[in-house]
């Protein structure tokens, strides 16, 4: 069934259009035609001579050996920290919805996180996890685990991958929370009578009906750990050590802010753009078919 | 002294007939990256001069880090609205000389306004840094440090070490760790600034090069020497005291320095600029003393970190004024004066900048207070030895790049996951790779 409004001229429904149109125009279509048409130049940095180089600055990006590593990293990452907050949240969520005394109070505690800023999430992860200075990470050292994030890489991707899981948690705990409280408690009781123990009522009830919203939860945690980690990651290691936890965005922000290298930055947030726009396009095309909304 | 008062008196006479008097004071902006207790100094160094004259106002802003204020000041110049002064760290040295017309020289500033600064007087190892290849002031050197090592001695004498004498090789080092180590010090030794302590200073006090083309100085053509013998030797020896104990990574830039006030690392290497906070917080006997060397080797001067002040112009097609040029020349002239430089330093702990200013903090007996012993090590340790194109400083585009890529490389040794070898051939090819970009961006700018 589709509404259909029809307007007697032309004029008010482009006006009604105009705000939405202005701010994705100046927001959006404008940054990125500046970022393709940066992306085939190469310039000083203080911008006073530039030239043309065609498309010398995605060749030379593609054949860097470190932003290839920083693309894998990006995998490794986006994935641990989807699937990690995906399932905490989930856990939680299927925790947080049974029956128990004070059940609003946690509900409330499990999403406080989210409106701690990134920045200021990785410092407590810092405080918590510095070899020298953190309560954990004195701890480790003195159960005898050689912990050094500031030198050792796997360490440090682990360590900016729980601290970015952590903060969308509570994002995800509130979609799920919604999404469980939407299934109809009758189908669960049916199954319940029929003699389905918890973990079987879970998989074949909840689970395929909380589909939908899962969905929606994985493009937008793989968009998350692609572009709003970086607060944590800068705050946290820097990148380091090594290139460790260098991601794609993080590398656009070096290159780019640190380094001055204008055009090889801008290239690599045209690559980047594509990828997102790819990323979207495969999920909603493919994935989105086999989801029972 | 005399001359150069009298002709500031007359320059400022000139300004005073001239139409500017009638005007409002000159406002000249003033972007700096110290933060506390830096930066408060740095207000009062600025406000003593307002109040010196009525004609010019400066006015100093907070811009965050050196890298911050860097960028800030390259993205402002970039939509015309530079400031007029920018303190800018010795590492973007290279990127500014390089600037072309971003830039005001300041050698073409004191000729344009006829005031004078007597660049004689200036510590050699400070002057050469911000001076063009054939002498011409490129810069005004303003706050710059050296880098030293700081000692526990509370931790040397249970080690059975002579608290008094710090080793003066690196092989006596090495045997001192050890002691340290057998006494139960959990972290002998640690370091902060990594690339600026065992590379840049490094080859300085070893008279070796750490790039071709007198590390930079002769043109941006130059490419990368670290991979030599002697850095060898020496980030094999790091590698191995890693692995043994004796060693600890405190992390990049100045991360490190945590590791030494609270007597977690009885040895820290790291800037003299570290000294006040050490004298606020250590709860512990400690000393100061110079950089240590290999066996063989006639330590040569060292170079100097901290900042100089840049002239910048508002944008790519916007000149300054000829008021406003001279007062920033007035205020160059002004902090060079043997009172001004030597309260700087004697307040700040960075390098008196000129011979006079430290004639005039020595006069001042504040070498000799209990409190400052040692304070003049970084000094002597700035004008020992031979001095050569090797021990000027290092004028490379792209540095701030370049140091990331030499840390993120011995971060990967230290690690283990290369060998010391790898760790310097990829800091070689890498760094090489931003110089040619550099060398490429800025030709014909």
């Amino acid at each position: 069934m589709r509404k259909k409004v029809i307007f007697k001229g032309i004029a008010l429904p482009w006006l009604l259009l105009l705000p939405q149109l202005l701010i994705t125009g100046v927001f959006f279509f404008w940054p990125a035609g500046q970022a393709i048409y940066g992306s085939f130049l190469r310039e000083d940095a203080f911008g006073l001579s530039r030239q043309f180089v065609g498309l010398e600055n995605f060749t030379e990006v593609l054949a860097d050996p470190n932003y290839l590593a920083a693309g894998w990293t990006t995998v490794v990452f986006s994935t641990s920290v989807a699937f990690l907050a995906l399932g905490a949240a989930l856990y939680l969520a299927v925790q947080a919805d049974k029956a128990i005394r004070g059940a609003n109070a946690y509900k409330t505690m499990l999403i406080w996180p989210y409106a701690v800023a990134p920045a200021i999430a990785a410092v407590l992860w810092l405080f918590m996890f510095h070899p020298q200075i953190g309560l954990f990470g004195r701890m480790l050292n003195g159960l005898g685990v050689p912990w050094d994030y500031k030198l050792n890489g796997d360490q440090a991707l682990l360590l900016v991958i729980l601290a970015s899981a952590w903060k969308q948690v509570s994002y995800n705990f509130i979609f799920f929370m919604a999404g469980l409280q939407s299934i109809p408690k009758s189908v669960l009781e049916a199954a319940a009578i029929d003699g389905a123990r918890p973990m079987r009522r879970f998989w074949t009830i909840i689970f395929p009906l909380l589909a939908p919203t899962s969905f929606f939860l994985l493009v937008v945690n793989i968009v998350y750990a692609f572009f709003d980690t970086f607060g944590v990651i800068h705050a946290l290691t820097g990148g380091g050590p090594g290139q460790a936890t260098t991601t794609l965005i993080y590398k656009v922000y070096v290159d780019g802010v640190q380094n001055l290298n204008f055009g090889s930055s801008a290239a690599q947030s045209v690559i980047l753009m594509f990828i997102v726009i790819l990323l979207t396009a495969v999920q909603f095309r493919f994935i989105e078919r086999k989801v029972h909304y | 002294m005399f001359r150069r008062t009298l002709m500031a008196g007359a320059v400022a006479l000139a300004g005073l007939i001239g139409p500017a008097n009638a005007q409002a004071p000159t406002e000249i902006q003033f972007w700096h990256g110290l933060s506390q207790p830096l930066g408060g100094l740095l207000e009062r160094l600025v406000a003593d001069f307002n109040g010196t004259q009525t004609q010019y106002r400066i006015v100093p802003t907070f811009r965050g880090s050196y890298p911050e204020t860097m960028v800030a000041a390259i993205a402002a110049f970039r939509a015309g609205q530079a400031p007029h002064l920018v303190q800018m760290f010795e590492v973007g040295t290279g990127t500014m000389i390089n600037a072309g017309r971003a830039v005001i020289p300041t050698h073409e500033l004191l000729t344009q306004t006829g005031v004078n600064i007597n660049f004689d007087d200036f510590l050699p190892g400070v002057r050469g840094y911000y001076a063009a290849a054939d002498g011409r002031q490129m810069a005004m050197p303003f706050n710059s440090s050296t880098a030293v090592v700081y000692y526990n001695k509370d931790a040397f004498r249970r080690a059975n070490l002579n608290p008094d004498q710090f080793p003066t090789t690196w092989e006596g080092v090495g045997r001192a760790l050890a002691a340290l180590k057998a006494s139960g010090h959990a972290c002998p030794m640690s370091t902060a600034w990594p690339t600026w302590l065992h590379l840049e200073q490094f080859s300085a006090i070893h008279n070796i090069p750490l790039a071709t083309q007198g590390n930079g100085f002769g043109g941006a053509n130059a490419e990368l020497q670290v991979n030599n013998p002697l850095v060898l030797r020496h980030l094999t020896n790091l590698v191995n005291w890693q692995k043994e104990g004796l060693f600890r990574w405190g992390g990049r830039d100045n991360a490190g320095e945590a590791l030494f006030p609270g007597g977690e690392c009885a040895i820290m290497l790291t800037s003299s600029g570290f000294r006040a906070r050490v004298q606020r917080e250590a709860r512990f006997d400690w000393g100061v003393s110079m950089l240590p060397v290999y066996e063989g080797t006639d330590p040569a001067n060292a170079i100097i970190g901290g900042a100089a002040l840049w002239v910048m112009n508002r944008g790519p097609n916007a000149q300054r004024s000829a008021a406003e040029l001279r007062g920033i020349a007035e205020f160059f002239a002004w902090t060079a004066r043997p009172e001004v430089a030597g309260k700087w330093h004697m307040d700040t702990g960075y390098l008196p900048i000129t011979r006079s200013g430290f004639e005039s903090a020595r006069a001042s007996g504040f070498y000799t207070q209990p409190a400052n012993i040692g304070a003049d090590i970084p000094i002597e340790q700035m004008l020992r030895g031979a001095s050569s194109e090797n021990t000027r400083g290092i004028r490379l585009g792209g540095f701030v790049e370049i140091r990331v890529i030499m840390q993120e490389e011995m971060e990967k040794a230290l690690q283990g996951q290369q060998t010391p070898e790898q760790a310097l051939a990829a800091m070689t090819t890498r760094g090489n790779a931003v110089l040619r970009n550099f060398e490429r961006a800025n030709r014909g700018g």
